[in-house]
């Protein structure tokens, strides 16, 4: 689950880091009114959105004076941001985070986490900051050092961090404390990715987080009820939202074929094979095993409503998942979803005959096919070839 | 014949008295499993499907000789679960659970670092030496005893190709699934090496996905290590970036993991590479003759 900027600012503070004072604004009033409570003079505005090169982008101004404000959030604000992670379309902003401006000496790159080759928490850094650090790594030009950490750092482990980041003396102090704290923030809040790109060094010698992202785990999620109270709805697909309130895996995608398959791996093959044959999937979407009736009619739902799907395949190999109940979620789906598009159904594994049974005696006009390759070629052609 | 799992393997289920446990329990007693008893805190001396029920493994353990251990209990005791089986000295711990936050995992992966067990999972389908035992949640009756083993990430995706080299007669020697999450244990690797060293297998088929680099390394070792033909899949290679597909293991970030990448190193360690899902029996029935 992602977190907005300024969400991550707050929790930050709460664990002693320093971060610029600011304040959320949903208006152009409300963006004015921040701005002069910080004093009215240097000051960002910034779009809260859940995308990175907000910057580039043009979601980050910096305004010297209220009026620059007011221009600011006007553009902002209700109209979309296109960024390199938002897709063509763009985010909209609702909400804006005007921040006081900082004389900064210098910038860097500092990220915490999972490092899934060394099984442990990691710490990123680089004295290349405010880039991406993607493209620090593409370029070579500054060192970048992951330090996998099972522990709070040592001082021999910040030591190195802030050797790369060229901070010395007090400045190595201040580093060591702020290492401390965000290792310690990481784990008490079951963080996935917490980034700062950048972490500005003040003309005063403070360690500033100007930017912050975090991510927190989706598996610990039950544990994080504050975390989760900060859940931005607005920000996720709503289909994701709704399809996630079923219990439902379902990412959407710009193709024209529906896609229902139960397990991960079994979904992404049937989303390749689609591709193999010419046509593009219009959504990943894993029932799970645990489904229910509701659950697959809620799918089906979701397939049928949205206008890129020309066809629906529906490809379950069950083995916890009974193909009764996945033949039953389409007889109510179809109560208030009528089937407009072709469906192909592949339908085997637990209670095969039944399910299949079940569809042919409602009448359903669905096209069965006997085998995954066969259902693709078959959906393929039915949403109109390659 | 077979790795890790054989016919008289003596097995416990943590878990064993919940609704998951129960299901799959029957199940792996009807396809043979020696199913010994099983683990629930609390409802110690009870007997569950005419076996005991044991308030810890350890006591499974001394009175029951347990050597390998299946998990169903809830995401949030599942670290625990697997910690106390393996301080039990649990060989084999199967951890089906899914949703195990990842900082707990890390933990796990630390602690075991000073046992001896060895690890499936977690979030995964199991093992299954066909025609002799399954620990796990995998349809037995899709298996056949025969020559070739699987090894995969995926769950259902693996029921596909196991149906496949049913078809074609190969059958299967053992199957293992490692799971989908980011910490796991058994990685690709580990059971390249024992089918390498299995007699009874003559060829394995791999099933990777997106996210992480296990099938990077397993390339790796397969041109070092491994003389018995490989066929491999990787799923994803329609995935969006940054998006996690379904698998919290299953995500392409900062350009890594993707599906492109793994195809690539798997062709370059001269596997078998077939982008197709469905081919995968007839790729292997082709190199085995």
């Amino acid at each position: 689950m992602n977190i907005h900027e300024y969400q991550a600012k707050s929790i930050l503070r709460e664990y002693g880091v320093s971060v610029p004072r600011g304040h959320l604004a949903t208006s152009v009033d409300e963006a004015v009114q921040a701005a002069s409570e910080l004093g009215g003079r240097l000051c960002v505005v910034k779009a809260q959105i859940h995308a990175g090169g907000r910057g580039k982008a043009g979601g980050v101004r910096l305004c010297h004076d209220v009026r620059q404000v007011r221009e600011a959030a006007k553009a902002l604000l209700g109209h979309r941001l296109r960024t390199r992670q938002t897709g063509a379309t763009g985010k909209v902003v609702h909400k804006l985070y005007i921040e006081e401006g900082l004389e900064i000496a210098r910038e860097y790159y500092l990220s915490l986490l999972v490092d899934r080759e060394a099984e442990a928490v990691a710490f990123v850094v680089s004295a290349a900051g405010g880039m991406d650090i993607e493209e620090v790594a593409a370029s070579t030009l500054e060192r970048i050092l992951t330090l996998p950490v099972y522990e709070a750092p040592t001082r021999e482990q910040t030591s190195a961090m802030a050797a790369v980041l060229g901070l010395e003396g007090a400045q190595a102090d201040v580093f060591h404390a702020l290492a401390g704290q965000l290792y310690h923030l990481f784990t008490a809040c079951d963080c996935s990715l917490l980034e700062m790109n950048p972490l500005a060094l003040t003309g005063d010698g403070m360690l500033v987080a100007v930017d912050a992202k975090i991510a927190i785990d989706d598996n610990a999620l039950y544990r994080q009820p504050d975390i989760v109270a900060m859940r931005d709805e607005q920000e996720e697909d709503p289909k994701e939202t709704e399809a996630r309130q079923y219990g439902l895996n379902y990412i959407a995608l710009d193709g024209s074929i529906g896609c229902m398959v139960n397990g991960a791996g079994l979904a992404m093959a049937t989303m390749d094979i689609i591709q193999l044959k010419g046509a593009r999937p219009a959504n990943f979407l894993d029932v799970g095993g645990g489904v229910t009736v509701d659950a697959v009619c809620e799918a089906f739902r979701l397939l049928f409503s949205d206008a890129h799907v020309k066809a629906v395949l529906v490809n379950i190999f069950g083995g916890i998942v009974r193909c009764d109940i996945i033949a039953n979620g389409l007889l109510e789906a179809i109560r208030t979803h009528p089937m407009q598009v072709p469906v192909i159904m592949r339908l085997v594994g637990t209670n095969e005959q039944e399910g299949q049974r079940i569809i042919r005696q409602a009448g359903l006009d669905v096209r069965w096919a006997s085998d995954l390759n066969q259902a693709a070629e078959m959906a393929v052609a039915a949403a109109g070839g390659a | 014949m077979g790795i890790l799992l054989k016919q008289h393997t003596r097995v416990i289920c943590q878990g064993f008295t919940g609704k998951q446990g129960t299901f799959h329990a029957q199940q792996m007693i009807d396809y043979g499993t020696c199913l010994v008893g099983g683990v629930t805190p609390g409802k110690g001396g009870q007997r569950h499907l005419a076996r005991p029920v044991f308030d810890s493994v350890a006591e499974a353990v001394h009175a029951e000789g347990a050597e390998a251990s299946v998990i169903f209990v809830p995401p949030r005791f599942a670290a625990d679960a697997i910690i106390e089986a393996a301080d039990a000295g649990i060989r084999l711990i199967v951890c089906i659970t899914e949703g195990i936050p990842i900082l707990d995992m890390l933990r796990v992966k630390r602690h075991l670092q000073h046992c001896d067990s060895l690890l499936i999972g977690p979030n995964c389908p199991g093992i299954i030496t066909p025609g002799e035992a399954k620990i796990g949640i995998m349809p037995g009756h899709i298996h056949q005893p025969g020559r070739v083993g699987v090894v995969s990430r995926s769950g259902t995706l693996t029921y596909e190709a196991v149906a496949q080299l049913t078809e074609t007669g190969l059958g299967q020697s053992t199957c293992i699934g490692i799971g989908g999450d980011p910490i796991h244990g058994m990685d690709f690797v580990e059971a390249l090496r024992r089918f390498e060293d299995d007699e009874q297998t003559q060829g394995i088929v791999m099933i990777g996905e997106i996210g992480g680099a296990d099938e990077e390394h397993a390339a790796a070792y397969i041109r070092a290590h491994v003389s018995k033909p490989v066929v491999a899949f990787i799923a994803g290679a329609t995935a969006p970036s940054g998006k996690r597909m379904g698998h919290a293991g299953a995500i392409i970030s900062g350009g890594k993991g993707t599906a492109e990448a793994k195809f690539a190193a798997l062709e370059q360690a001269g596997v078998c590479i077939e982008h197709n899902p469905t081919l995968l029996g007839v790729r292997m029935q082709e190199l085995l003759g």
